[in-house]
């Protein structure tokens, strides 16, 4: 399916070239935690092999709805979803697979480093192990594929064998990254993956989240407006747990049809 | 639209400030602009100095609000309807140093013709002065829609643009007319037809303006657009 929003009057650098397919759908989409209501009726294509990112003030269920795509929020009691994620013509939400594969299949980033507390060549080997039966040859291959993916080999590639929590903050948010890929997912999710990072860091993350879209689908979440408008090709800004406009990120950024969403961007939310 | 209610108080200071010195710098473009057109008609080489000498006073205004926007676009990040004012801007300060100096080029043409025009009435071509007419009233008019962002005025100053043209061509026929009637009227035909050129980028730059509104208010780059395209842009957005 292709995804059907293009831009306003103005031309973007997205919108030239192939048409965009569609990785994830998601319609109708309504989350409860408890009694609380906080998603209500959200509808929106997530594209295949771009950056998605997600804005909206904080409670606004940005966060809620990434822990959705991955079932995350089944870790909790009390929590509810109802409606469609469907990704390649399974429904998500209802379906029978392994939690454990689906998370395998759409990973996750988090605010905080969240490196394991063993060495930086197992954080990352430890996952794969857990799905694939490897060689300790082909384990190594992955291994370094996974961390010169991530932009950290050259940085770490002499010392494997150390902790991982012994690297800098934007260096273990990057091997999470690494842990990530390692076990080849579809989707990669980003919880503000910057939020804990100085801007240099921040810098290497964006650049990485750029090359990854060349083969992953990435879904991000983040408060730093800026930094959606630098790393998204499209932006949903939410409110109050509704999807009140999506678009392509230079037709958000420059033209946003809603007031709200205007009155967001610009820095206007009382 | 711009004005009011950013939770950063500054910012909006910062973009009144902007806007206000915009349109001061427009209300002097288009006063300098009537001065040399007077001094050309009345052949007074007083006023004629005078808006020579008024461009200067463009020329700073056009650096003052450029550090201005250099300074909103590195420190605020503008986004959407700020992001488009402030490129709105950007451009109509081009527009306006440009009216200033089309209308130094007029007065020096003034003060030439004065010297070398004795017996011939250039300055009297009616279509010439009826084009000088339309022009100053565009420049007025594609400012009053800049201050209120109005862009179904910005769409009839568009329309009115051909007019100037028209007259343009018109005054070249009677200008090559003059020369051919008289070859020692050559010299001060061809620092007519200057002056005729210079009215005819004025009205382009209130016509660039007007865009620049449009552009502001309904996020639609109409600079290459048809008229019915321009229309369709502000009826829409």
């Amino acid at each position: 399916m292709e995804v059907t929003l293009k831009s306003g009057a103005t031309d973007t650098i997205a919108s030239s070239g192939a048409p965009v397919r569609s990785k994830m759908s998601i319609r109708k989409l309504d989350f409860y935690y408890g009694k609380y209501h906080a998603l209500k009726n959200v509808n929106l294509d997530i594209a295949e092999k771009k950056v998605t990112a997600f804005i909206g003030p904080s409670g606004c269920g940005k966060s809620t709805l990434l822990r959705v795509f991955n079932r995350m929020f089944e870790l909790y009691p009390e929590q509810r979803a109802d409606g469609e994620v469907m990704m390649d013509g399974d429904n998500l939400i209802r379906s029978k697979q392994d939690v454990a594969l689906i998370r395998a299949r759409i990973g996750m980033v988090f605010q905080k480093p969240t490196p394991f507390p063993m060495t930086i060549f197992e954080n990352i080997a430890f996952g794969v192990r857990l799905f694939e039966n490897m060689s300790k040859a082909q384990l190594d291959e992955r291994v370094e594929w996974a961390l010169r993916k991530a932009a950290l080999w050259n940085e770490v590639k002499d010392k494997l064998q150390q902790a991982g929590t012994s690297l800098s903050g934007g260096q273990q948010q990057r091997l999470c990254i690494a842990r990530t890929i390692a076990v080849k997912p579809d989707v990669i999710l980003f919880d503000e993956p910057c939020s804990a990072l100085d801007p240099i860091s921040t810098a290497k993350i964006e650049e990485l989240i750029d090359e990854l879209k060349q083969d992953y689908t990435v879904a991000i979440v983040t408060h730093n407006m800026q930094q959606a408008a630098r790393v998204s090709d499209y932006t949903a800004y939410m409110y109050l747990g509704e999807l009140l406009e999506f678009g392509e990120t230079d037709q958000i950024f420059i033209k946003p049809k809603k007031k709200e969403t205007e009155d967001y961007i610009t820095g206007r939310f009382g | 639209m711009v004005t009011g209610e950013h939770t950063l108080q500054k910012y909006d200071v910062e973009l009144e400030q902007m806007r206000s010195r915009i349109l001061q710098m427009g209300g002097l473009a288009e006063s300098q602009f009537k001065l040399a057109m007077d001094a050309f008609e009345s052949a007074d080489v007083e006023k004629a100095d005078s808006a020579i000498a008024s461009d200067r006073r463009l020329n700073d205004l056009q650096r003052d609000l450029d550090s201005m926007v250099n300074h909103l676009i590195a420190r605020r990040q503008p986004t959407a309807g700020d992001l488009r004012m402030i490129m709105g801007v950007a451009k109509a300060i081009t527009d306006l140093e440009r009216v200033g100096d089309e209308s130094a080029k007029i007065g020096r043409a003034a003060k030439w013709l004065k010297e070398k025009s004795a017996g011939f009435r250039m300055n009297r071509i009616p279509d010439l002065h009826q084009s000088g007419e339309i022009a100053a009233r565009m420049l007025h008019r594609s400012l009053d829609a800049f201050a209120r962002l109005d862009g179904q005025a910005a769409v009839s100053i568009i329309r009115d643009d051909a007019g100037i043209d028209d007259r343009f061509r018109a005054t070249l026929r009677q200008l090559v007319t003059y020369m051919m009637e008289d070859p020692r009227s050559i010299s001060a035909a061809i620092d007519t037809v200057w002056v005729a050129k210079a009215i005819e980028r004025v009205g382009d730059h209130a016509k660039n303006i007007a865009e620049h509104v449009i552009f502001i208010a309904h996020g639609a780059d109409v600079r290459h657009a048809t008229p019915e395209e321009v229309e369709r842009a502000v009826s829409e957005g």
